[in-house]
């Protein structure tokens, strides 16, 4: 294989892997506070859908990245409500808003739009463009939530004490600190990295939005956070592995290998999901979850 | 006397309802598949069709556009009990459900678009798709400067393997040593919607040096055409003339004429002219042709436009056979 075509796969491969990469930043800061996320998938959706909307009314991509982000808090809000202030399932919640996100946004997108469910196309100034080395902006935004993430979780006050409330609510109550403030902050803070993976989707990586666009990335985000075991850099790794696969799968299409003849298409396609069975069940070992995740807070016992 | 009046009446009732059911209504539907009925591809040129036939008949119709495999069955059924008829069935997917449902509502006059359910009260339309993308394999060879062209489709299935084909049959005619890819996007029915996997698909293309991509990926194909033409390269649409996408950067479309199709299955209907069987709509036929128009003239040259006409009528005369892939599920080239 010659470099010019090293570098475009892992071109292509970092291009993949970004919204997978926000979307597990997401669910790792809400998980890390004990707020299990399934509903990683209904939140991208929403916010591509937000985003595109927006970007196409305001003929700015910026406004989209703004209207994605301010969407995907929305919902994250709602899961946060359902989850911390009325202790309920929080997997049901999160069931609740990857349904909630599917349907709305056909419905509204075909209410709008007329076009069944599709956003129009997205045209210069509504898209992000290409701001260095072949990428986005929100490229680089969501690599920058990397070492954000791991700064603000390992080495700050208000981090140790999100991990607390993941590990030991009750501790951080005793000590006189809110355990929902804290679960709040962290499910806000998982909104506006879905907003950005899901702005990312429709209004860089493609040019609007598609019913369903996010097509399972939500959950192969889970699967990366907990092959990452809930941290930061090795989130990125994961990420960035699940991209590198998809993309490796695309360019493996059509060739021929010396004794087995044409490699089926179905074959190449599986790949990525057989290496992700395969290194969870396998390579990586234990992954213990943040104790008190998904089990809601009650304050007198 | 009572009694009389109201068994007369009972009488008058079932007699109305019995005519009503012999009158053989015509209430139009369409099941569309599942890119949906703005893919600007496959299932937009039904919705044209049927809009037409609307416009300048004024009949109205009902469609439906299933959001999984398992709902058209569904669909099909509740317009058939719902007294529709006739009911356009989009896309070769429905096959199985419609040979099904057919069974269950003999009286009702079923169309199928891309595939053959030979049953009683069905009518099959199919096309001759690998003489169409011939054509535009022919154009492809010729506009490329690199040699090196491309082609992706949407989900894997012979039906587009048969596009394929024909394609690179065409592109190998007008260049013996011109190179193609092929990707394909995926083995489910959410290949037909995945612009993102469209567009990374195109890009690893052009990366290896195509210059013009054709797609037979229904909505897929938007983010191929995005991507072609995010890269200044050239798209080649299909199914609907999408030209107009990306104005000067489309070399032509393969247009399938489904809207023809199914604007002549409402028509008939009408005119109880409808009749069951299979009918195989190629180039001679008009069911397929390739996209002049304002949007791409400057990109057809006039021996470009020579060649493909004289290979066209060499298709229409049987001087050129274009081999169907899904004859023997295999390619030659």
């Amino acid at each position: 294989m010659d470099p010019a075509s090293l570098v475009t796969i892992l071109d292509s491969a970092l291009r993949l892997s970004i919204p997978l990469l926000a979307a597990c930043l997401a669910g790792l800061w809400s998980e890390r506070a004990g707020v299990v996320d399934i509903g990683l998938e209904g939140k991208m959706l929403v916010a591509a859908f937000a985003a595109a909307a927006a970007a196409h009314a305001s003929n700015s991509a910026w406004i989209g990245l703004l209207g994605g982000i301010g969407a995907a808090i929305a919902f994250a809000l709602v899961h946060g409500f359902a989850s911390i202030s009325q202790r309920g399932n929080q997997i049901v919640s999160g069931v609740a808003i990857n349904m909630l996100a599917a349907g709305l946004t056909a419905i509204v997108g075909n209410a709008w739009y007329g076009q069944g469910g599709r956003t129009p196309p997205l045209e210069g100034p509504q898209r992000f463009g290409e701001v260095f080395l072949g990428h986005s902006a929100l490229v680089y935004l969501a690599l920058l939530a990397v070492p954000v993430t791991w700064f603000v979780l390992a080495r700050t006050r208000f981090g140790l004490r999100l991990r607390a409330v993941g590990e030991n609510p009750a501790a951080v109550d005793t000590a006189g600190i809110s355990v929902s403030g804290l679960r709040y902050a962290a499910v806000i803070i998982g909104g506006v990295l879905c907003g950005l993976a899901g702005t990312y989707l429709a209004v860089a990586q493609s040019a609007g939005f598609l019913p369903n666009m996010t097509a399972g990335k939500g959950f192969i985000a889970l699967a990366a956070l907990i092959f990452a075991k809930w941290r930061a850099w090795p989130a990125l790794g994961a990420c960035f592995l699940f991209g590198l696969l998809d993309a490796i799968s695309i360019r493996l299409q059509g060739i021929v290998l010396p004794v087995i003849g044409e490699v089926p298409v179905q074959a190449i396609q599986a790949l990525p999901y057989l290496m992700t069975v395969i290194l969870l069940a396998g390579v990586i070992g234990r992954a213990t979850p943040p104790r008190a995740a998904g089990i809601p807070y009650v304050k007198e016992r | 006397m009572k009694v009389t009046t109201f068994g007369l009446a009972l009488a008058g009732l079932a007699f109305s309802a019995g005519a009503a059911f012999a009158q053989d209504a015509f209430k139009p539907a369409v099941v569309y598949d599942l890119g949906g009925k703005f893919d600007k591809s496959f299932n937009e040129g039904v919705h044209m069709g049927a809009e037409k036939y609307k416009k300048e008949t004024g009949t109205d119709y009902r469609d439906f556009e299933p959001q999984n495999d398992a709902q058209r069955e569904q669909a099909l059924r509740r317009f058939a009990r719902d007294g529709f008829s006739p009911i356009v069935a989009v896309g070769f997917s429905q096959e199985t459900a419609l040979k099904k449902v057919a069974d269950e509502f003999p009286k009702t006059k079923f169309a199928i678009i891309d595939a053959v359910v030979e049953k009683p009260n069905v009518q099959s339309t199919v096309f001759k798709e690998h003489e169409g993308s011939f054509l535009v394999g022919l154009l492809a060879a010729q506009a490329s400067k690199s040699g090196k062209v491309g082609f992706v489709g949407g989900m894997d299935i012979p039906l587009i393997r048969k596009f394929a084909c024909g394609y690179v049959q065409g592109v190998k005619y007008a260049k013996k040593d011109a190179e193609v890819f092929q990707n394909m996007t995926g083995t489910t029915g959410a290949a037909w919607a995945d612009p993102v996997k469209g567009g990374e698909l195109a890009k690893s293309q052009i990366d290896r040096g195509a210059d013009v991509i054709y797609h037979a990926a229904g909505g897929t194909g938007i983010g191929v055409l995005r991507a072609t033409a995010d890269a200044g390269k050239l798209g080649i649409g299909v199914d609907s003339n999408q030209n107009a996408l990306h104005p000067g950067k489309m070399l032509t479309s393969m247009v399938k004429r489904v809207d023809i199709a199914t604007y002549n299955v409402f028509d008939q209907a009408k005119k109880n002219t409808f009749k069951p069987g299979v009918s195989v709509l190629g180039l001679k036929e008009g069911g397929v042709d390739w996209a002049l128009d304002d949007n791409n003239k400057a990109l057809i040259t006039p021996d470009m436009k020579a060649s493909v006409d004289k290979a066209s009528d060499g298709i229409k005369s049987g001087a050129i056979t274009v081999h169907d892939y899904m004859a023997d599920s295999k390619c030659p080239m």
